[in-house]
């Protein structure tokens, strides 16, 4: 199980839900149950997104395997200069 | 168009080469003479790092015709080191870690080598405004304004 | 300054990590050595010229190249249609978007939009084309600033542009490219519980990442397709792949070469010239060179985001910040992809804020397209934040460092943008700055000081290096990340330490797109945490294989030696070292040549923050604002090479400093930049500054096997504001319109500001 929090631009497709508790293997696991969930969820978290996995950003995360209990959230992902 | 040919020295070395008449000092430098030390950073004088000796004094070369520099003494950045033994600008320079990019660097060198013959005990006020002709976008002028000081007093010191 | 080879105390345990070794590179660039994009010749190499809009925003209606074909010494011009139809390729849009910024299709879009390119024998013969090609416009209404693009009826940039991002969707086509949020808690309920309130408008103009060295290229490109391109960038694998999708061939098609760069700071991490050499040289079947004038720099390469940024902000008496509500537009320039994201992310980061609403919305307006500058979109967001830190402190009556110790995030803070903080470095910077001399120091008439503070998060990325050992030992260290701030240094101090041996048998070496593997950009201050895990990893496995065949030297298990200081050694004593150097001379007796790479996706990555203190003098009769003193302290996590730590550290203060009181882009009525030239956009030079003093504070980064935070561009953030609260300070006058000129800076003491 890992949790799941949602920022407020995701926020509408949980219907103001803005944290879920939900098994997932992976990332992109994660993203598929989500989508399930949230219909529509899943196109905005695939593209230019990095997930922050207790805290550690990563961009390319999609077969990230996600640790026990686990803090999630998605960010936009950045350049830098 | 015609080219005219120029006659001067530069590091030392006896130097012809053939010049449009609007063609700048910094153009024939890299293209005519293969010395690419000498960049082009503005091309309108603003910026150094075309900087070059011309008979002693600091001119910004892409605001020189190259037909003036008929006759004239000319130094450059490779004209700095003597074979193998740097100027202690260039040694205070690397040790200093007063370049990054570098780009700005041959600029800074012949500007600061002509402050140090004129004046071999400047202020760090005198070096700022000595130096405020050459543009660095990468160190903040801070370690540049060290190591020219530090290069002035290891002159001092080998003079005594 | 001297070299030293005693490391600093903070890395005390390393024999060469932390030590001021002379940069490899150095010789080179101190005797005019060092090869920049535009010193390369080659044989029977052609020049170019560029046509670019004279418009702001038109339709391009005819292009007529026949005179300009015919003058003496021209050998090949394209136009858009030369190249592939982005659309039809069937391209992401952003790279569509880059293609087109290449060169403009059917629609100029900013003064200075590539509309043709001329190569000829000569740059005379270039120029002198250039200016035949001639050029039909319908001229269109133009829009320069966040005001004019977001107003009902401006004239519409992209026809097919809805904003993302919006809550009904948007059904009608705008200027705005995207919206972000971000949202904690109820702002009704943080503002009533504050006991001061500020709330300001605050406006920046673009300004230039100003790298010395502009913009050149060379592209030798044969009949069947394939080039070598030499060029300055930051990142000559990203340039081959955007080139590529560009002309419309495969990446193998291209090899990249890296010259030298002359300065980039982000503003070198995107293309603009290599597509136009390369099409020029399969045309005219000769080598190319392009360069960029100065004043075609300024014009038509990307500068950082003119900004309006609204902040209100509330504290109670105790000093904690209590509710923060941000509303900013940033300026794309003339393709979507202005940093407002970062901005949203970075603006109130360092504090740990109850209630709060972040909103940005991504505006295009016709100026180029914006390009990265060092921590893009920070010290925007920063500027206005820290402002308003600073005018809350003085309501409540409290120390400004005092104040953002009282709010600062720690490990575990959760972040205003989602995830909880790992171990960072914030506080230290606020009490570094606190317990600093320069702090203390006493103020006259006319003087104030300004603090303010910054973050970045830095990047890790790609990254792909190998060590190979030479038949006497020796070590080559290649990596593919152009060396933009000295680390080539960096990556054989890793080297030395990893294996042992001394800098003089290291040599680091940047290799082109076919001898090294794949690397991301060198930006995102990544380069010594994500090259420098790849060269600790290839070292590791080098000192596996060197153990393994020390071993078999000695017929024992590998488990039975050790690597220590440079030499293999049998843990139980029993036989003499072998260096690395004997065992590279018997290399083919244990197993062959001796080489590893590593490629990663770099993990592990560590934030930055940044505390600066801004001593300033104001002339009450011109308004001029003189730098006494500056300090800096940053979080490096652990100074690998510190002389170039802190020539980071100072670089990025500069920049800011030119940014707060003199750089902007000026337009005319008819959005034709008026000061493309280094004469009015003035950068800082040095009789302007003081020394600028460092601070490195070192809270080593758990996630990288030697502590390393990245330190290129945080320092760039926190200098807008700190300069800003200095003239607070002197003058009491709130200055919100960057840059704070000298006439600005009257205006507002004589109270003749609007």
């Amino acid at each position: 199980m890992v949790k799941v929090h949602f920022s407020a631009a995701l926020r509408h497709y949980t219907g103001g839900l803005s944290d879920i508790e939900i098994e997932a293997a992976t990332v992109g696991r994660l993203i598929n149950a989500l989508d399930e969930r949230f219909p529509g969820i899943g196109a905005q978290l695939s593209e230019g997104t990095s997930v922050a996995i207790d805290g550690e950003i990563l961009p390319d995360a999609e077969y990230e395997e996600l640790p026990d209990g686990a803090e999630v959230h998605f960010l936009a992902t950045l350049s830098g200069g | 168009m015609s080219r005219t040919q120029v006659t001067c020295t530069v590091n030392g070395d006896q130097v012809d080469f053939l010049t449009l008449d609007d063609e700048s000092l910094l153009n024939a430098l890299r293209d005519e003479v293969g010395l690419t030390g000498v960049k082009e950073g503005c091309g309108t004088g603003d910026c150094g790092a075309c900087s070059v000796l011309l008979d002693d004094a600091v001119v910004c070369s892409c605001l020189v015709f190259a037909r003036e520099a008929e006759g004239a003494t000319i130094v450059t950045v490779e004209g700095m080191a003597d074979g193998d033994h740097l100027h202690p600008l260039q040694q205070t320079f690397l040790e200093g870690a007063a370049l990054q990019c570098g780009v700005c660097t041959p600029g800074f060198l012949v500007a600061a080598k002509a402050l140090l013959d004129r004046n071999p005990d400047p202020t760090e006020t005198e070096v700022r405004y000595a130096l405020a002709g050459n543009l660095c976008r990468c160190t903040g002028y801070d370690k540049i304004v060290r190591a020219t000081l530090e290069a002035a007093r290891e002159l001092q010191e080998a003079r005594a | 300054m001297t070299v030293t080879d005693e490391p600093s105390t903070e890395s005390a345990g390393y024999k060469y990590v932390g030590t001021r070794s002379i940069r490899p590179d150095g010789l080179d660039k101190v005797t005019g050595r060092a090869k920049f994009g535009a010193d390369l010749t080659l044989p029977g190499m052609l020049e170019a010229a560029v046509v670019r809009s004279p418009h702001a925003h038109a339709e391009i209606v005819s292009i007529d190249t026949s005179e300009a074909m015919k003058i003496e010494g021209v050998k090949a011009i394209v136009t858009g249609a030369d190249f592939p139809d982005p659309a039809e390729q069937g391209l992401h849009p952003s790279d569509q978007d880059v293609a087109n910024n290449i060169i403009a299709r059917d629609k100029v879009l900013y003064d200075g939009h590539v509309v043709a390119a001329v190569a000829a024998t000569s740059r005379q013969a270039a120029r002198a084309a250039a200016k035949a090609v001639n050029v039909t416009y319908k001229v269109l209404p133009h829009v320069m600033n966040v005001d004019e693009a977001m107003a009902d009826g401006a004239a519409l940039l992209h026809p097919n542009m809805k904003t993302k991002g919006v809550d009904p969707p948007a059904e009608e086509p705008s200027n705005v490219a995207s919206r972000i949020v971000h949202e904690r808690g109820e702002l009704d309920q943080g503002f009533a519980n504050a006991d001061a309130v500020v709330e300001r408008t605050f406006t920046t103009k673009p300004v230039h990442q100003g790298y010395i060295e502009p913009h050149a290229c060379v592209a030798d490109t044969g009949a069947d397709g394939r080039s070598n391109i030499w060029v300055s960038s930051q990142g000559h694998f990203a340039m081959r792949t955007y080139t590529s999708k560009v002309v419309g061939v495969t990446t193998s098609m291209l090899k990249v070469i890296p010259a030298e760069i002359g300065g980039g700071f982000g503003g070198k991490t995107v293309i603009y010239l290599e597509p136009l050499a390369y099409m020029l040289s399969k045309k005219a079947g000769r080598p190319v060179r392009v360069v960029m004038d100065r004043a075609e720099v300024f014009r038509a390469s990307g500068p950082a985001s003119g900004t309006k940024i609204k902040v209100k902000m509330g504290a109670n008496s105790a000093g904690e910040i209590t509710a923060a509500e941000i509303w900013m537009a940033f300026e794309a320039g003339a393709f979507a992809g202005s940093p407002v994201g970062a901005a949203g992310m970075t603006v109130i980061a360092p504090y740990d804020i109850p209630h709060f609403v972040v909103e940005g919305f991504d505006v295009v307006v016709n100026k180029p397209k914006v390009a990265a500058y060092r921590a893009p979109g920070a010290p925007m967001a920063a500027f206005a934040v820290e402002s308003v830190v600073d005018d809350l402190a003085a309501e409540i009556g409290m120390d400004p460092i005092e104040l953002r110790l009282k709010n600062a995030v720690v490990e575990g803070t959760e972040a205003s943008y989602g995830p909880k903080f790992p171990k960072i470095g914030f506080v230290e910077t606020l009490d570094a700055c606190k317990e600093h001399p320069n702090y203390g120091e006493p103020l006259g008439p006319n003087q104030g000081r300004g603090v303010a503070a910054g973050f970045w998060f830095n990047a890790g990325m790609n990254s792909s290096a190998t060590i190979h050992v030479n038949d006497d030992g020796t070590v080559t260290t290649v990596v593919g990340s152009p060396d933009i701030g000295g680390s080539r240094a960096s990556m054989a101090l890793f080297t030395a330490e990893e294996l042992g041996i001394g800098l003089e048998r290291i040599k680091p070496v940047v290799a082109d797109t076919e001898t090294v593997g794949f690397n991301d950009v060198t930006g995102g201050s990544r380069v010594t945490l994500a090259t420098g895990q790849a060269v600790v990893e290839a070292c590791r496995a080098i000192k596996t294989d060197l153990i393994r065949r020390a071993a078999k030297t000695w017929k024992m298990e590998a488990d039975q030696v050790e690597w220590v200081d440079g030499q293999a050694q049998a843990k139980d004593g029993s036989q003499p070292p072998l260096s690395l150097a004997a065992i590279a001379g018997k290399m083919a007796r244990t197993g062959g040549p001796i080489s590893a790479n590593a490629s990663l996706n770099a993990r592990g990555v560590g934030a930055a923050f940044s505390t600066q203190v801004c001593d300033v003098e104001v002339d009450p009769e011109t308004g001029q604002v003189t730098i006494l003193r500056y300090l800096t302290a940053q979080d490096a996590g652990r100074a690998i090479h510190p002389a170039y730590v802190e020539g980071q550290l100072q670089g990025g203060v500069v920049q800011g400093i030119g940014w707060a009181l003199n750089e902007e882009y000026v337009h005319n009525d008819d959005g034709v930049l008026e000061n493309p030239s280094f004469l009015d956009y003035r950068i800082p030079v040095a009789s302007d500054l003081p020394m600028i003093d460092t601070i490195i504070v070192e809270v080593p980064n758990p996630g990288h096997p030697y502590g390393v935070r990245g330190v290129g561009e945080v320092g760039i953030v926190p200098p807008l504001a700190a300069v800003a609260n200095a003239i607070k300070a002197a003058t009491g006058k709130r200055l919100v319109d960057l840059p704070m000129s000298p006439m600005k800076v009257l205006e507002a003491i004589d109270g003749t500001d609007s």
